[in-house]
């Protein structure tokens, strides 16, 4: 039932946006995601825009995984 | 972004991840004398650990158990009953998610209901159905809505469409499952004894992180929000285990990018609007109190339940043992019917049908692996 998926909010309307999902265009209800704009990437679920990604905190994540997998400490 | 977002499947971090989390297992081995018990509680963690090997790869190291996270599983058989008879009669557009379609019932599933001519229709978003509503103004249009916490706010949503476009014959047929109700039924029949959880990702963003302190404060068991890919989950499981060797119990977030403190407030305010907590039918495990969803009385006009007259009888009997594989009790080679007369292409229950159910990810990614 859920795919989480990125998409990327290609043209933004009121209620509604066309997003890009591996190469393909959908439409998909972004009521949840008001402050979403054209060049965010969001995740979709059951045709609605559920969150938009924030990437500052997926870098900081993959950053403290890199550091936690080199880590010879631990 | 996307090359950032890449780096959560990255095969290399995800074998040195695999390694740490090894190595703090035999900690705790050590420790304990025995392996530590997580349960994911969603049916894609489920999925995505059978797929990418990490249960199998943890199996001497980590005993992963599946929760009842799946909302296609979860499903009450007199439910799926239902739907199939709302189903038969003339007249309808019955909609609904791709999952549901193969799920048998006492006497056949949608599939056998559609192949026999009934108009039953696959969509991807609640919102489609309203949009075949309007289409088909001289049909009843029901859309049969499952879900958990991730899902709501979609059918929400539909509701709140039809609704506003005065729709008189769309109706939605709901029967939803709330994540917290469950969790604390688990925890306190104590079948299984479990240190902690992988907490589901996309209810979480629903959520948000601070709806799970009830764990914490009343129940003493950690968890960690976390996402599905292979670097996601296994930091997750790895810092769920240092939590549990340092005696630390907290809920801890590790899909910040996309899980926040307090959830998605949005969402959360059209699951106000348009439900209210009712008994819940669970499958293998009863009526739950309050784990559920179900339309407003406001939005009656909308609700399928109130709308058509349908009496289903006590189910069929079977084998199957997804009650028990819902509730950490059993695994799907417990089963007798698995892998012989169960499979995905001849389904007997729903664990196997559903794209995130138990039985379908062991038979897929690990046939002839012991557990
Ligand atoms: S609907 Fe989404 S959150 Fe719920 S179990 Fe399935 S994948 Fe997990
Ligand atoms: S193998 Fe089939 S019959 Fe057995 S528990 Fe799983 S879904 Fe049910």
């Amino acid at each position: 039932m859920c795919i989480g998926v990125p998409a990327k909010v290609i043209e933004k309307q009121e209620y509604t946006a066309v997003v890009d999902v591996m190469g393909t265009k959908m439409n998909v209800g972004i009521i949840m995601v008001p402050e979403v704009s054209e060049g965010d990437y969001v995740i979709v679920h059951a045709g609605q825009a559920m969150s938009i990604i924030d990437e500052e905190y997926a870098r900081l994540s993959i950053e403290e995984w890199r550091k936690l997998a080199d880590d010879t400490n631990s | 972004m996307i090359q950032i977002l890449d780096q959560f499947s990255n095969p290399d971090l995800s074998r040195k991840l695999l390694d740490k989390v090894k190595n703090l297992a035999e900690t705790f081995i050590e420790k304990h004398g025995r392996k530590p018990v997580i349960m994911e509680v969603c049916g894609s963690h489920t999925m995505a650990l059978a797929r990418s090997g990490i249960k199998q790869a943890l199996r001497d190291y980590v005993k992963l158990v599946s929760g009842p996270g799946c909302p296609v599983c979860v499903t009450d058989q007199k439910s799926i009953d239902a739907m199939i008879q709302l189903a038969q009669g003339d007249g309808r557009i019955i909609c609904t998610f791709g999952d549901m379609i193969r799920v048998p019932g006492s006497n056949g599933s949608l599939l056998d209901a559609k192949s026999e001519g009934k108009d039953i229709r696959v969509v991807y978003s609640p919102s489609d159905s309203v949009r075949i509503a309007e289409k088909n103004p001289d049909k009843e249009v029901i859309f049969l809505g499952i879900g958990f916490e991730t899902t709501i706010p979609s059918l929400g949503i539909a509701l709140k469409e039809a609704n506003e476009k005065g729709l008189e014959k769309y109706s939605m047929w709901v029967t939803t499952k709330l994540v917290e109700p469950i969790l604390r039924v688990l925890l306190e029949a104590q079948e299984v004894k479990l240190d902690g959880f992988l907490l589901p990702g996309h209810v979480s963003i629903v959520l948000g992180k601070h709806s799970y302190h009830y764990l914490v404060d009343e129940y003493g068991v950690p968890g960690t929000i976390c996402g599905f890919e292979p670097v996601g989950v296994l930091g997750g499981i790895y810092k769920l285990i240092a939590m549990l060797l340092d005696e630390r119990v907290e809920i801890e977030n590790y899909h910040t990018h996309v899980v926040t403190h307090s959830g998605n407030s949005f969402a959360q305010e059209i699951m106000k609007t348009y439900f209210k907590e009712c008994d819940e039918w669970w499958r293998g495990l009863g009526v739950i109190p309050n784990s559920g969803l179900d339309i407003r009385k406001e939005f009656a006009h909308l609700d399928a339940k109130k709308k058509f007259n349908v009496h289903v009888g006590e189910p069929r009997k079977t084998k199957c043992r997804c009650g028990d594989i819902l509730r950490g009790l059993a695994v799907p080679e417990d089963c007798v019917l698995y892998g012989k007369a169960c499979t995905p292409s001849k389904p007997i229950g729903p664990c196997m049908v559903s794209s995130e159910g138990t039985c379908a990810a062991h038979y897929q990614y690990m046939r002839g692996d012991i557990i």
